[in-house]
């Protein structure tokens, strides 16, 4: 066992090697830029109450699974742009994209949207493609992948139509949205371009605002290269009452349906009356990682995941 | 059980058929529901299905249990066991063997699956010894290629093995491939 584990870490070396140069490089977009690096709680009294991403409890508390909602406090507190790479918590998440425990870079700009925030996202990848010396077009599981932006821009309505026959904004199912996103849509996008999904129905707005003069969908985007989902920005909704509306009726949904009770995120919502207009983004460094060393599984860009560690 | 809880090798029950899960992926997207892609072999037929499972779905474990049984012989297609503790005789038809029915010797102790009573699959070790009973050994039209031979085993079975094997030697087959591995011991 110890034998195998010696030689599993000595064969990711390159890729580790090359995870570091992706943070280097990362932290050096967002400073020239001046963004602000931040750190905020692994470990907190609350976390944005989802359906479907279930946290680690300790003790009393639970494991961060994204750093939104701190990093929106201090948003709402003056600050302007911030960027922060931190280790995130989900339970149950476990496969060849998946580790329960992974890495979130998330950023944020006032004054910006969803539009901006993807902007942002080809600007990054393409800035550390060029700097790794890969250049605009690379390779991953024998495609090449051209990440000149600016990148195919798609609704979710148009996705789905084209791929699964069906219109998830007039018609929202959850259910077989999910089934069919990740069985059908997401497999039918272009190979060598990566791909970018517009405009999610408002019923999966989570944390972002709804379109205006276009209620039924919320600006919200997902990045996806090399048919993996790199990335989800949101232009940011800044209605206290609306989002407390939102976190109750989720509150709601994980009693009934995983009977576990959720604390509100009381301090977040207090905030959120001072947050200005603006946009944010979570982009999984794993992920990003593994198209940069095209590595097919997390396992070959983490050095030690829930099954080695 | 919890679809969360299964994992490559569980043995599942659909619609009362067992199955094996012979691979396992899961998918999420990022603010959505897990969906669990399972590819199964059917331990009766060995065929394989392919069935996707949400987050919070439920499978039925398939309760698999493990006997020795002796070999006994084979009639058309089944191929007649008998448990070594209780005596009771069982057969297993050719398909559910695959390969592995080919070095299955008379006498032999093998383990066997069973769900309740009914047997499932065999439990074969992935190397066994078995004597060349050569009928052709040496024969131009057998010659399989420059290096190897045909040679028919003590279960009639028909192997490639190399030109110095003689009739009588006793040889390694590997179980999985059905291929020869080596020369154990040779007639004096």
């Amino acid at each position: 066992m110890l034998g195998n584990d010696h030689d599993r870490l000595l064969g990711i070396k390159p890729n580790l090697q090359r995870r570091a140069l992706i943070y280097h490089h990362t932290r050096a977009f967002f400073l020239e830029q001046g963004f602000l690096e931040i750190e905020t709680p692994i470990r907190t009294p609350a976390v944005a109450p989802e359906q479907h991403i279930m946290p680690f409890k300790s003790e009393d508390w639970f494991l961060s699974t994204s750093p939104e909602l701190h990093m929106k406090r201090l948003l709402a507190s003056g600050y302007d742009r911030l960027f922060q790479i931190s280790r995130c918590f989900r339970k149950g998440e476990h496969g060849r994209q998946h580790n329960p425990e992974f890495t979130l870079l998330e950023w944020y700009r006032t004054g910006a949207d969803y539009r901006h925030m993807v902007y942002d996202t080809e600007q990054l990848v393409l800035t550390v493609a060029t700097r790794l010396g890969l250049g605009h077009v690379i390779r991953y599981k024998d495609e090449g992948i051209d990440l000149t932006p600016p990148w195919p821009r798609t609704t979710v309505r148009d996705a789905f139509l084209r791929a699964a026959g069906w219109d998830p904004v007039v018609e929202p199912d959850p259910l077989r949205f999910d089934t069919d996103l990740v069985t059908r849509v997401i497999p039918s996008f272009a190979p060598g371009r990566p791909t970018v999904l517009l405009d999610y129905p408002a019923p999966m707005a989570s944390l972002a605002r709804l379109k205006p003069g276009q209620p039924t969908v919320a600006e919200r985007a997902e990045v996806f290269i090399g048919g993996i989902e790199i990335a989800n920005a949101y232009s940011e909704l800044v209605n206290a009452q609306e989002q407390g509306m939102r976190f109750r009726a989720e509150v709601e949904t994980i009693e009934r349906e995983h009977g576990q009770k959720m604390p509100l995120p009381h301090r977040f919502l207090d905030a959120l009356a001072h947050l200005p207009e603006c946009g944010g983004i979570a982009l999984g460094m794993d992920r990003l990682v593994m198209l940069f060393c095209n590595a097919d599984s997390i396992d070959e860009v983490v050095a030690f995941t829930v099954d080695t560690a | 059980m919890e679809i969360s809880d299964v994992h490559k090798n569980s043995k599942v029950l659909i619609d009362g058929i067992p199955y094996e899960v012979e691979d396992m992926e899961f998918m999420k997207p990022g603010k959505g529901r897990a969906i669990y892609r399972l590819k199964l072999r059917n331990l009766s037929d060995g065929s394989t299905i392919e069935r996707t499972y949400h987050s919070g779905d439920r499978i039925d474990e398939a309760r698999i249990s493990t006997h020795e049984m002796q070999y006994l012989y084979q009639e058309d297609d089944h191929y007649i066991f008998m448990d070594t503790e209780t005596f009771e005789q069982h057969f297993l038809s050719g398909v559910q063997l695959g390969n592995k029915k080919h070095f299955l010797k008379q006498g032999v102790v093998v383990a066997i699956q069973m769900m309740g009573d009914k047997p499932l699959g065999i439990n074969m070790p992935t190397f066994v010894e078995l004597e060349v009973m050569g009928s052709g050994i040496g024969d131009k039209k057998d010659t399989f290629s420059a290096q190897t031979k045909a040679a028919v085993l003590e279960t009639g079975y028909t192997i490639a093995v190399p030109t110095f094997i003689k009739e009588h030697d006793i040889i390694k087959v590997d179980t999985r491939t059905g291929t020869y591995v080596e020369r154990v011991s040779t007639r004096k």
